[in-house]
């Protein structure tokens, strides 16, 4: 007997639902990671969960993203293509994520200038996860639209828009199946 | 509510092989399909397969967060320390009849008496971690033991899976081959060219790949931490156990396939939702239901938890937030 596993991706994911019986679905904070990266600019960090201070950022991940910094670990992982991720140690904490938990947006450094040591380069593919050393600087690049997700804290780079992703409709049809 | 401090265990059954265990007013007897739960007059059983499953997680999981609800009368609830047992308190029509009854004891003092009830209970060939599909029965008269099984250890990542010191990635050499449905899953490791002096930092891994070698089911890991943040990936075949009734919000991704998830009143069993969650879908569980999945092909889930310490007393205190996001 061969089985066949079903990863979604950017282009091609099936969405299941909340079928409500006695509930607001909205309790539920339903969405899906490619829907939301599909439908985001590239490099957006829309939140998809939340817990307490704690989120779950989706990314649409195209081109090449800015730099980013936050002052604890971070870990990504890639749920569809294909990406690239440079590591730096920065010389010095940026001012900004140290008092502040969450991803930073550093500014770009001067061309021909690297935004510390190099710490490494990673290639990422579909379920492959890497740790985001706390204080490192760090990059991506995607060849094509490729999705990522991100376990990280609340930060000024994080965008909540709840009401656009989730499902807030309580017919009771199921998913398609 | 007073601890209970009673624990009894008796001499195999002649018949079945099967020692009775005994914790506070609550007895514990087997035979040869069902297991049996009394206290006083009140008197319930249940499949001992579905009994043995259940009692595995709440084993492994140290009574995990909240309740743990065998079926719908018998459960435990994690007071963090203590823990209660109960036949009846999550069921509105027990509560309700007040046929109900609750006992409360040291966690450790409960815990060794459910340890040796599973030791005593699981026959070899039987692994309660395992998809129906992929073990022994449960059923029949004492024979044999099945200890490596259930004593498994959890594996809970400190940092990372794959970091220098951290949990090891799962290999053949190992001992965690592929699992017979996810043998078309990619196995190659991602890229990683590490500058000199950052091996500790400069890491990467598989975990389509590591969880395609699960070996148990319905059993979260901890993969990666950022300080109270755990993610918990887990690979999923057949039920779901218990009907979890966590005390705090829990997160899933689905990261493969599909899981059906029933969702209930925590406190009164009532039905209040079917969330049919595939692959990339994300939910939140509220910290005021009970949920049972059901996957038919072995999925891979995210589960997504907070550790936090502070968590218990604020749900003492009646702050812990319901829903996590209100929109």
């Amino acid at each position: 007997m061969t089985f066949k596993t079903t990863f979604g991706s950017l282009a091609d994911y099936r969405k299941g639902r909340v079928e409500v019986i006695d509930d607001d679905p909205k309790n539920y904070v339903f969405s899906n990671v490619f829907e939301v990266a599909s439908r985001a600019r590239p490099w957006e960090r829309v939140a998809v969960a939340k817990n307490f201070e704690y989120v779950i950022e989706a990314m649409h991940a195209a081109g090449e993203s800015p730099y980013w910094t936050a002052r604890h670990d971070e870990f990504v992982v890639c749920m569809d293509g294909e990406a690239e991720l440079e590591l730096y140690k920065l010389d010095e904490p940026a001012p900004a994520a140290s008092g502040r938990d969450g991803a930073h947006r550093l500014d770009a450094p001067p061309a021909g200038k690297l935004p510390g040591r190099k710490m490494g380069r990673i290639v990422l593919g579909r379920g492959h996860m890497a740790l985001l050393p706390k204080q490192s600087a760090y990059r991506f690049r995607a060849a094509r639209p490729s999705a990522l997700m991100v376990q990280t804290i609340e930060g000024p780079e994080t965008i909540l828009r709840w009401a656009e992703i989730c499902q807030t409709d309580s017919q009771s049809q199921g998913a398609t199946p | 509510m007073t601890l209970q401090t009673r624990f009894e265990t008796t001499t195999p059954d002649p018949d079945t092989g099967y020692r009775t265990f005994r914790a506070g007013g609550f007895g514990f007897a087997r035979d040869r399909y069902f297991a049996y739960l009394s206290h006083g007059e009140l008197r319930h059983q249940l499949p001992v397969d579905a009994f043995l499953r259940a009692l595995m997680r709440d084993v492994a999981w140290g009574f995990f967060y909240g309740t743990v609800n065998f079926d719908d009368v018998l459960g435990t609830t994690n007071f963090y320390g203590e823990v209660e047992l109960f036949l009846g308190a999550k069921n509105e029509a027990f509560v309700r009849a007040r046929r109900d009854v609750t006992e409360r004891f040291a966690s450790a003092d409960l815990m060794k008496t459910f340890k040796a009830i599973l030791h005593d209970w699981t026959n070899e060939g039987f692994d309660p971690f395992a998809a129906p599909l992929e073990t022994a029965v449960a059923f029949g008269a004492k024979r044999g033991s099945n200890d490596k099984a259930i004593e498994r250890e959890r594996v809970s990542a400190r940092r990372m899976v794959g970091l220098p010191g951290d949990t090891e990635v799962r290999t053949d050499g190992n001992g965690y081959p592929v699992n017979r449905m996810f043998e078309d899953v990619a196995q190659h490791q991602p890229v990683v060219e590490v500058e000199p002096g950052f091996e500790a930092e400069v890491c990467a891994f598989n975990v389509f790949g590591y969880l395609s070698r699960s070996d148990v089911t319905w059993n979260p890991s901890v993969c990666s931490v950022l300080r109270d943040s755990l993610f918990c990936p887990t690979s999923e075949e057949y039920i779901l156990p218990i009907d979890h009734g966590n005390d705090r919000v829990e997160w899933f991704v689905q990261l493969s396939d599909e899981i059906v998830w029933d969702v209930k009143d925590g406190a009164t069993g009532r039905p209040r939702a079917r969330v049919t969650m595939r692959a990339g879908d994300v939910a939140a569980m509220p910290a005021d239901i009970r949920h049972r999945g059901y996957s038919t092909k072995r999925s891979m889930l995210l589960v997504w938890e907070n550790g936090s310490p502070e968590i218990p007393d604020l749900i003492r205190r009646g702050e812990a937030p319901v829903v996590p996001v209100k929109f």
